[in-house]
């Protein structure tokens, strides 16, 4: 998801605006991915935003230029007003988006997300097929994601089809696409695990070798050249293993603005286990968060970074990279992102793409459940 | 591209007037392509129109200089990177 987000790009020196609203309706979910990006303690989010209070979000997002819609979770389709949620979003001129597993989705319900003017459904994937996706996400889904996959596009949506990659489904790439293929996805988002949250936790089980991605990488190159625009397929890298710090929510505070489902306001999806409080939508207006409030302005600009950001060419174009990645590998929220080979503390990230690499033994996952949720935070 | 090509923009594709930005924005899956002045006349103006017809209009609303040529390289691009949807080369997607 992260990189096609990026694709919304704000004018350079204009007052920012929070482009792209996303919306986490719930953190509650049917799947229990070990690579899940939501908070470890996401068992803890109680009292979700009511309907009127989604609402009032929307209104005052949109007054300030916001445009895109991601509404996500957790699995967004547990929220019994989702069909709400969209049409006000369509009548306010939001283009929404929905990400979804596709587990709760039935035809009745696209029929209803049709005519309240949903735009456009990302569907997620896990593998090719049943077993190892079972195995990544627990449960018995992947024939509900297939038929509602089938759906959706009889729906005339557009459709991405997005799967996380890792150690364990790397291999598969070449039948993924297939499957994709088959299904009749318009993009493809192939997006290499980011080690934050529930994939920090489960590095050593889903780090892949640098052999695996550069196969994966080979494969899809081929399939591009088969299928041409009739499929446009992303192959978006992981830090870890591309070594550059990218350039995080293009820029603290200029384009993202997230809202948890207990209404706490975020700068970036990994804002919650950052230490930096919140600010909750329960208790101001968006624009007072947006611009005001500390956790937005914190990393906002670049007065906060130190060295060897500061006096470093890239800074404008990576903007000091990932706080969370910082925060897991340095200890420190304000520290250059350790995936940059300039970072002192770069060896940290290189000690573990080549652990990976000579791992023998598969680690088991610890997945994301209410009870492991609890039992970690 | 011949002038009696129909133009619509593709599907998923949605042009829309911000005022936040004082400009025409192209929304698609999770993205946005904020676009000038030019760029914005045109595509406001694919429709199911012919390019013909397009540009007829243009020139009307702009009638200093002969566009013919700039148009059509704009919607030429334009129709590579799949904004469009035209009556033309339906079979390759």
């Amino acid at each position: 998801m992260a990189s096609v987000e990026s694709q919304v790009t704000p004018a350079a020196n204009a007052t920012p605006i929070p482009l792209w609203l996303l919306a986490e309706v719930t953190y509650r979910c049917p799947l229990q991915c070990a690579y899940c990006s939501n908070p470890i303690a996401f068992a803890r989010y109680r009292n979700e935003l009511e309907t009127d209070e989604w609402l009032s979000v929307l209104d005052q997002a949109r007054a300030m230029g916001a445009v895109q819609l991601g509404i996500s979770g957790g699995e967004p389709l547990l929220r019994k007003d989702l069909e709400t949620i969209v049409g006000h979003a369509r009548e306010l001129g939001f283009y929404s988006n929905l990400l979804t597993s596709g587990v709760g989705l039935d035809e009745t319900r696209l029929g209803e997300l049709k005519r309240a003017g949903l735009d456009h459904i990302q569907i997620s994937f896990q593998a090719d097929s049943s077993g190892p996706s079972d195995e990544i996400a627990g449960g018995h889904h992947f024939s509900t994601k297939e038929r509602m996959a089938q759906a959706i596009k009889a729906h005339d949506y557009p459709m991405v089809f997005n799967v996380v990659m890792h150690r364990r489904n790397l291999d598969r790439v070449d039948s993924i696409l297939q499957l994709a293929w088959d299904l009749g996805a318009d993009y493809v988002e192939l997006a290499n695990t980011q080690y934050h949250g529930w994939a920090y936790h489960n590095r050593a089980a889903l780090m892949p070798t640098r052999e695996q991605i550069r196969r994966a990488e080979a494969i899809t190159q081929h399939w591009r050249e088969k299928v041409g625009n009739r499929m446009q397929i992303y192959f978006v890298g992981s830090d870890y293993y591309d070594e550059t710090a990218k350039p995080c929510m293009n820029g603290w505070g200029t384009t993202f603005l997230g809202v948890a489902p207990d209404g706490r306001a975020m700068p970036c999806h990994g804002a919650a286990e950052l230490p930096i409080e919140l600010p909750s939508v329960r208790e101001e207006r968006l624009q007072a968060i947006w611009e005001d409030s500390h956790a937005f302005n914190v990393f906002r600009g670049h007065d906060w970074q130190p060295e060897p950001c500061r006096s470093c060419e890239l800074l404008h174009s990576c903007h000091g990279g990932c706080r969370c990645q910082a925060l897991l590998l340095a200890g420190d929220a304000w520290a250059t992102d350790p995936v940059c080979p300039k970072s002192p503390l770069h060896e940290r990230v290189v000690r573990e793409v080549e652990a990976a690499d000579e791992r023998k033994n598969e680690f088991p996952l610890v997945m994301r459940t209410v009870k492991n949720s609890r039992s970690l935070s | 591209m011949n002038g009696d090509v129909r133009i619509w923009l593709s599907a998923g594709m949605r042009l829309q007037w911000e005022a936040a930005q004082s400009a025409y924005v192209m929304l698609y899956p999770e993205g946005m392509i904020k676009l000038n002045g030019p760029a914005g006349e045109i595509l406001s103006r694919c429709d199911g129109r012919t390019v013909d017809g397009l540009i007829a209009d243009l020139q009307q609303a702009f009638p200093s200089a002969d566009l013919t040529a700039d148009v059509i390289t704009f919607l030429e691009e334009a129709n590579t990177k799949g904004w469009l949807r035209t009556t033309e080369g339906d079979d390759d997607g």
